[in-house]
């Protein structure tokens, strides 16, 4: 045990010029931390927050955890009362509920005797807090709003949509990779050129294209453009060209035909590249915007994040419910990231594509 | 118990390979005719075609399409209702009195869109990158929590744009955390948002926000790509680290940098996600961009005028320049990938 501790003391401290340490070492150092604050602060600040109550998140300057004040039942009031601490001209403290608050002092009574009301400073009270998450930001808009359904369908257009692109895109590339034949450099050329044609540019017509076949308002209409995938073609394509021609010879040899061949042969060798495929087009339809925002503008077919936004849209003062869903939003896209980090980060950097 | 579980995973891989095996000897009932006909040698066509259906509906028809609306002119949708041919939509696009002041052309709102996607991609791409090989190379050392570091620095670039865009709003409202931070410190307060020439300032930062962890991931690789003897060799040497940086590191990642350069405009220019959900291209005019332009002129003009002609003359303006930029891009990859065979 004081073995491993002694080699891992050694390991961090390890560095590059022994027994010396330069100023990039420190300002390394500084450096993440600040990037740890920058760059995580904010989810987990959406965490927090859309944990607290709707008069939590309008307090300004902010609360971190979700605090919220106590409120009490007072005798001949309608609504709740919050206390404050309140100190006297004596100096003891007192609990007191607050009435309302006319300029510079409150109007306040005692819980214990409610009859008498008194007029204190502002200044001279203090909130009492406690700590409480209010989880009815989670339930409120799923069981009012429609985002249940938003969730449905975005799960819909990402699972087909995947499943859509993996087939097709594993076809081309089997063809283009174990095959030769007539027009083989004309058809990847032409796979290259689609890249140079990104969704961007030919928005109007793509619509019109989806117009005529009666798709828009449809998921059919948000899977079917973004299905064939340049990427993915020339991904799977660069992976089946390492597979031993021999297999396949060998399958021939036993009558296999071609299509057993693609999907019994080559498709189970080729997994890690499909599985590589398969989480970016996850990403891809998950995350996806412009696209659905121009085909769906019915809210019952409005994926998550279009729902996300047009509800943020509607709702600008409620950041609660805002918060939370936004949370439910990104929730599956970081499972799936904090499972397999390793893997997207490794089929990143050796494609350079997202 | 790591046995056990191996057993059900590979049980439950099993039960999924069901339906697949099954749909997959569905399919074989009509491709093993279809082979028997045309022969083996003619089967590589029938594999392309799917993806080539696809293509062609989607990107090469709408890429014609493009052309046609661009060069026609007419409220209608339908290729029979539209005057052929017109140069109108360029026209009006590209007429200016003076090119330097928006105001001035008849389409003020695409020559804006087009100043600020220039101003946007200077310093969005610039800054961008800067911040990615600094992060690279602070990742590329011997430090405590690599692994944890780098998927921090990455972990935002797989956030939605509408998620990235609603967390920042939130956090750059008036009242929000980032000006609580800075009242803290005894700043004053600044309407991140809402502030014409601070609009543009916070929109680059979100957008190097959610995308650098990409790019750093890009130079980490071609960083460890760097062959570990020259190093080891300057330090016999006795060389400075900082002498090392710009003489090996840096000379070194070049090749890298350019293409990573030019990925990163191509995206650049096409941004709109994140600024529509963040700002909606306001206040005003100040943060749209060329995409913005053609998403609204075409699909969410306010009032009835959807002028699908304008929108795909400016497409094909946008179109051009990433045509440039991605045959840089793939010229300098291909020039990259020789020149490592070289070595």
């Amino acid at each position: 045990m004081s073995d491993t501790k002694s080699t891992l003391i050694e390991i961090a401290t390890k560095k590059r010029y022994k027994n010396k340490y330069h100023w990039t070492d420190y300002f390394s150092y500084f450096y993440l931390f600040l990037g740890v604050l920058l760059m995580f602060g904010p989810v987990v600040w959406l965490g927090l927050s859309s944990l607290k109550t709707q008069a939590g998140i309008q307090e300004y300057p902010p609360t971190i955890l979700p605090l919220s004040q106590i409120q009490v039942q007072v005798d001949g009031y309608d609504k709740p009362l919050p206390i404050f601490n309140v100190t006297q001209e004596d100096g003891s403290v007192k609990q007191l509920a607050q009435i309302k608050r006319i300029g510079i002092k409150a109007k306040m009574v005692d819980p214990l005797n409610p009859e008498e009301t008194i007029k204190v400073p502002i200044d001279k009270r203090e909130k009492i807090r406690e700590f409480k998450i209010q989880w009815e930001n989670y339930v409120d808009p799923l069981r009012k709003y429609n985002f249940l359904l938003y969730f449905k369908n975005s799960t819909f257009i990402t699972v087909i949509a995947t499943i859509i692109t993996l087939i097709i895109n594993s076809m081309a590339a089997y063809a283009l990779s174990i095959y030769e034949f007539r027009g083989k450099n004309f058809a990847l050329v032409f796979v290259i050129g689609t890249l140079l044609i990104p969704l961007t540019i030919i928005l109007v017509p793509v619509f019109y294209v989806i117009a005529n076949f009666g798709m828009i308002n449809s998921l059919w209409g948000v899977i079917l453009p973004g299905a064939a995938t340049p990427t993915g073609v020339f991904l799977l394509r660069q992976y089946m060209l390492t597979l031993p021609r021999e297999l396949i010879e060998a399958a021939r040899m036993d009558h296999a035909s071609e299509w057993a061949i693609y999907w019994r042969v080559v498709l189970p060798l080729s997994i890690p590249a499909i599985a590589v495929l398969a989480i970016f087009s996850i990403m891809w339809r998950w995350n996806d915007f412009l696209w659905p925002l121009i085909v769906l503008s019915k809210s019952e077919v409005y994926t998550l994040q279009i729902g996300l936004n047009a509800f943020h849209g509607e709702l600008t003062s409620q950041w609660n419910y805002v918060l939370s869903m936004t949370m439910v939003t990104l929730l599956p896209i970081a499972i799936i990231f904090a499972y397999l980090q390793k893997f997207i980060t490794t089929g990143i950097a050796s494609t350079g594509m997202k | 118990m790591k046995n056990t579980r191996n057993q059900i995973k590979s049980f439950f891989i099993r039960i999924l390979n069901i339906p697949f095996a099954f749909f997959m000897h569905a399919i074989d009932l009509i491709m093993w005719p279809i082979q028997k006909i045309i022969g083996v040698r003619n089967m590589p066509y029938i594999f392309l075609l799917p993806n080539l259906i696809f293509f062609g509906l989607f990107v090469i028809i709408p890429l014609g399409a493009n052309i046609f609306f661009s060069l026609s002119s007419g409220d209608e949708l339908l290729f029979a209702e539209r005057e052929l041919p017109t140069t109108k939509q360029y026209d009006e696009l590209l007429t200016c009195d003076n090119y330097l002041n928006p105001n001035t052309c008849t389409e003020d709102f695409f020559w804006r869109g087009v100043y600020n996607t220039i101003f946007f991609v200077f310093f969005q791409v610039g800054l961008m990158i800067f911040f990615s090989v600094l992060t690279a190379v602070i990742l590329n050392k011997n430090i405590i929590g690599r692994g944890f570091f780098r998927s921090v620095f990455f972990f935002p670039v797989l956030l939605s744009p509408v998620v990235v865009g609603l967390i920042w709003q939130w956090i750059l409202l008036k009242n929000g955390a980032f000006n609580a931070v800075i009242e803290s410190y005894g700043g004053n307060k600044v309407s991140f948002l809402t502030d014409p020439s601070w609009a543009m300032a916070s929109v680059i930062f979100v957008s190097i926000w959610a995308h650098m962890g990409f790019y750093t991931l890009i130079v980490l690789a071609g960083l460890q790509a760097i062959p570990p003897n020259l190093y080891e060799a300057a330090e016999m040497d006795g060389t400075s680290r900082e002498r090392i940086f710009f003489r090996i590191t840096l000379p070194l990642l070049m090749p890298n940098l350019l293409v990573v350069f030019i990925l990163a405009s191509i995206k650049g220019v096409q941004t709109f996600d994140e600024i529509y959900v963040l700002t909606g291209g306001g206040p005003g005019t100040s943060t749209s961009l060329i995409v913005q332009y053609i998403f609204t002129t075409g699909f969410a003009s306010s009032g009835s005028v959807q002028n699908f002609g304008l929108a795909a003359a400016a497409s094909m303006i946008l179109g051009v320049v990433l045509l440039i930029l991605t045959l840089m891009q793939l010229y300098f990859s291909r020039n990259k990938e020789s020149k490592h065979q070289e070595i």
